[in-house]
């Protein structure tokens, strides 16, 4: 066994017995995420490495500590990437913690979700074993679908310590049309044009401007932009842009409170809450700056058919929307199957879990 | 068992083997369901009982106590409400399409059939989504969805028969599958009941849910964790244009590194399919496709899209199969030319059916550079046990379907393929591969679940499964084998030197 597999186990063995609890940390970029922190601190970034990458094969191995700057430059000298865009937050997060938070970037309505992309992943359970589910393949039905599970478990049933992930060719030509529209009209026109077979990659309306971003064989690109006019972006302005709302470093979505996430069917009317607010994923997800009281927003997130998490501000509410009582029961039981214990990210997915 | 892994140490409460009730139970299982549901919805009587004792593997039987059949989410949740309380196993079933025994009765149980349950009950083309039965059929949704320009993407080759209830449980996959997903990467949100009758939701309408991500954990879990009632699936915007290119390779390595050579272009093809020359000669004679009969191998790639972006990739196509040495190339000329080249591949099974009395259909995936390896390894077998096998690939993601030829009425000859079949599936694991890509483990693959997963793996899969069904009763003996089970069957490999291709390294 590898040496830094090695300790990490071992930590995870010596934890167990003296009923310590651990918090599984990659490089710590969505730390800001979740409930409270609580115990000793995991470290999985010295567990790094690429394991294995075929790129005719569309499949990328790598251990949980590896870097998604390493992963990209990988990938980039290939002409591939994660085409579900991982959020970075300013940071260089590890592709443990990338898979652990399950989070996507302003692709996810057209190319899916990182659960989408998982084939496979290697736990550290809380007996000190590593399981493996999934595996480098793009299809896959034997047994449970636990790989995908793990991806967005915030850590909370084990250690992954190994993903293997399926990557995409990157598109040969982007283009962004920009549209001055009020955010109704845009989500209104998202929503129509994701309707019909045009090469949309992502979507955005922020402060009176609806953004389009086009991906695809140069041709396709050009018919696309015939079909739905605008005024195009320069290249440069729009990569800033899209890596803005990726990473959270577009001033709007700055870690400053309350910022609320609101993920709602697509073609929900707007929330009618006060605030500022960006809608991405052609009408999907909404962020909103709003002190509205937490139960208004989540009300309003309920009947527009999705859940509101609170992305900077958590504390004094959940941070995320409460489970009904028949879902509450199958997570206690999960957790009571993988980490009987409680070792793992206690409370930080679902509060006393 | 040990406490192995940190997980919990009980065996499931009904195991893989399990013995017919007798008449006073079956009498009281019986009268219950009947006093709970609407008249016509139970049958009991063992000619009505018949039609269902297998579904599409017919070589795994069983008769089991009733059959019911509900036309309500509520008779649905009635039935769930009996079954606890008496302690009765519950298989859900579809179209009964499956090829792996997962719908096969449980001797003590009942079947529990959504057939009736097929109502397309909203279609909203403005959100792009369809909400259904679990009865509806695959094809009945995009046949529903065309008026609006839209279709559901996931197309296995039964699509005429199976319903997405079924494509829900076994994560079914297609043709497409490469460029489009699978079941799993097509449905939003699965609504149904806990084993005990309670209504459940899994997914959302929105692009996430909070918490876990049960509904990754429901699609394939081959009934064992809910029953579902309805599902809500994502419509795409219909390509414009699709046409495919047909390639003829004299050696099937050479085509297989043309599947290479088009991925690493930065080609994503809707479909990407091969089939050997016993393949193509099989059903030639059926479909007319006008199959290259002297090819070693057939490639199928197709295009779809914008007429811009076609006319593109299709020029990109034929360049590199002719870079990697392809014999001939046709490109379809219309819509008709192009169902004509799919239709052999799509009729591949029937075909085996016509030119061999029974055949065995296996599933394994492999990465993809390791096909000749498998192919060659598939030869052999056919010397070895005297058997001949004829191969279709869903070339573009590795999953590999051979269709091993026998006769049922010729003693020994079943037993020789299972041997076969298992042979195959274990090298695939052995290669990195899996035991099965989209047809699902049902009872059929339970020995090679105990090659591909450790004791501790399986054991998550039962901690799986309590957590959500606690008194173990969702098509229990399915899909998980019990740790008896797999230490009897790793004696047997060893006795019966079934242990394939001993000297690879595992991994």
């Amino acid at each position: 066994m590898d040496a830094a597999l090695e300790a990490l186990r071992d930590r995870v063995l010596a934890a167990g017995h003296a009923g310590r609890r651990l918090r599984i940390r990659g490089a710590g970029t969505k730390d800001f995420l979740g409930e409270t922190l609580q115990g000793e601190l995991l470290d999985t970034a010295a567990f790094a490495g690429i394991v294995d990458y075929e790129p005719s094969e569309l499949v990328l191995t790598a251990r949980a500590g590896t870097r998604l700057s390493a992963i990209e430059a990988l990938l980039g000298a290939h002409q591939q990437f994660l085409a579900f865009e991982p959020p970075a937050f300013g940071g260089d997060p590890t592709l443990g913690g990338i898979v652990a938070a399950g989070l996507s970037g302003p692709r996810r309505a057209s190319a899916g979700a990182a659960r989408d992309f998982v084939l496979g992943a290697r736990l550290l359970s809380a007996g000190g074993e590593c399981l493996n589910f999934g595996g480098r393949v793009m299809k896959n039905v034997a047994g449970f679908d636990v790989a995908r599970l793990l991806c967005g478990s915030f850590g909370i049933l084990g250690v992954i310590v190994e993903v293997s992930i399926k990557v995409l060719p990157r598109p040969a030509e982007e283009l962004t049309l920009g549209f001055e529209m009020s955010a109704a009209d845009a989500i209104e026109a998202f929503n129509r044009w994701s309707r019909r077979p045009l090469p949309l990659s992502a979507t955005s309306w922020h402060d009176g401007v609806a953004r389009v971003r086009l991906s695809g064989v140069g041709a396709a690109v050009a018919a696309a932009r015939a079909v739905l006019g605008g005024t195009p972006i320069a290249a440069e302005v729009a990569a800033r842009w899209w890596a803005g709302l990726r990473d959270h470093t577009h001033p709007f979505l700055a870690p400053r409170e309350p910022l609320w996430r609101v993920s709602v069917a697509a073609t929900a009317p707007l929330l009618g809450l006060p605030g500022a607010k960006l809608v991405e994923w052609a009408g999907a997800l909404r962020w909103l700056r709003s002190t509205a009281a937490a139960e208004d927003v989540r009300e309003a997130a309920r009947r527009a058919g999705g859940s509101a998490a609170l992305w900077h501000g958590a504390g004094r509410v959940p941070a995320f929307e409460p489970l009904p009582p028949a879902l509450l029961a199958i997570h206690r039981r999960l957790k009571a199957g993988f980490d009987p214990h409680g070792l793992f990210n206690p409370g930080r997915l679902v509060p006393g879990l | 068992m040990s406490t192995t892994a940190g997980f919990a140490a009980d065996e499931p409460a009904f195991s893989d083997l399990s013995e017919r009730p007798d008449a006073a139970r079956r009498r009281s299982i019986v009268a219950a369901l009947t006093a709970a549901l609407p008249p016509g919805a139970v049958l009991a009587e063992e000619g009505d009982l018949r039609p269902y004792e297998c579904d599409g593997l017919s070589t795994f039987r069983e008769l089991p106590v009733a059959v019911v059949l509900p036309s309500t989410e509520r008779a649905v949740a009635a039935t769930l409400g009996v079954c606890a309380r008496l302690g009765v196993p519950v298989v859900a079933r579809g179209a009964g399409t499956g090829l792996s025994g997962g719908a096969m009765p449980h001797a003590a149980g009942v079947v529990l059939s959504l057939a009736r349950l097929n109502r397309i009950l909203e279609l909203d083309p403005a959100a792009g989504i369809a909400r259904v039965e679990p009865g509806v059929r695959n094809l009945a949704i995009s046949e529903a969805a065309a008026p609006f320009g839209l279709y559901y993407a996931p197309d296995p080759s039964s699509q005429i028969a199976c319903t997405i209830g079924g494509n829900v449980a076994e994560n079914a996959g297609g043709v497409h599958c490469l460029k489009y997903g699978l079941t799993l990467h097509n449905v939003l949100r699965v609504r149904g009941y806990t084993v005990t009758g309670e209504p459940v939701e899994f997914g959302s309408l929105a692009l996430d849910a909070p918490g876990l991500d049960l509904l990754a954990a429901v699609i394939g879990s081959e009934g064992l964790l809910a029953i579902v009632t309805e599902v809500s699936v994502r419509l795409l915007p219909r390509p414009s244009v699709a046409r495919v290119v047909m390639a003829s390779f004299d050696d099937v390595g050479k085509a297989g590194d043309a599947v290479a050579a088009i991925i690493a272009a930065g080609i994503i093809p809707a479909g990407l399919e091969m089939m050997d020359r016993r393949a193509a000669v099989a059903v030639e004679p059926f479909v007319k496709a006008g199959y290259d009969l002297e090819a070693a191998a057939i490639l199928l790639a197709e295009s779809d899209g914008t007429s811009e972006e076609v006319d593109a990739e299709v020029a990109r196509l034929e360049q590199l199969l002719a870079a990697a040495g392809a014999t001939a190339t046709a490109v379809s000329r219309s819509e008709a030319e192009r169902l004509r080249f799919w239709s052999g591949r799509k009729n591949a099974f029937p075909a085996a059916g016509r030119i061999s009395p029974d055949y065995y259909c296996m599933d394994g995936t492999i990465p993809r550079k390791h096909l000749g390896r498998v192919l060659a390894a598939i030869a052999a077998l056919e010397e070895e046990l005297g058997l001949r096998c004829m191969n279709v690939f869903h070339a573009g993601d590795g999953n590999l379907h051979p269709l091993i030829l026998f006769d049922a009425n010729v003693p020994g000859e079943w037993q020789r393929a299972e041997r076969f079949g298992a042979a195959i599936v274990e090298l695939c694991v052995a290669l990195g591969g899996t035991i099965t890509g989209e047809h699902g483990v049902g009872v059929e693959k339970l020995n090679s679940m105990c090659v591909q997963f450790t004791a501790a793996e399986r054991a998550a899969f039962f901690a799986v499964k309590r957590a959500f069904d606690v008194p173990g009763l969702l098509n229990p003996g399915k899909l998980i084998p019990t740790l008896h089970r797999c230490a009897e069957y790793g004696r047997m490999r060893v006795h019966g030197g079934l242990l394939p291709f001993a000297d690879l390294p595992r991994f």
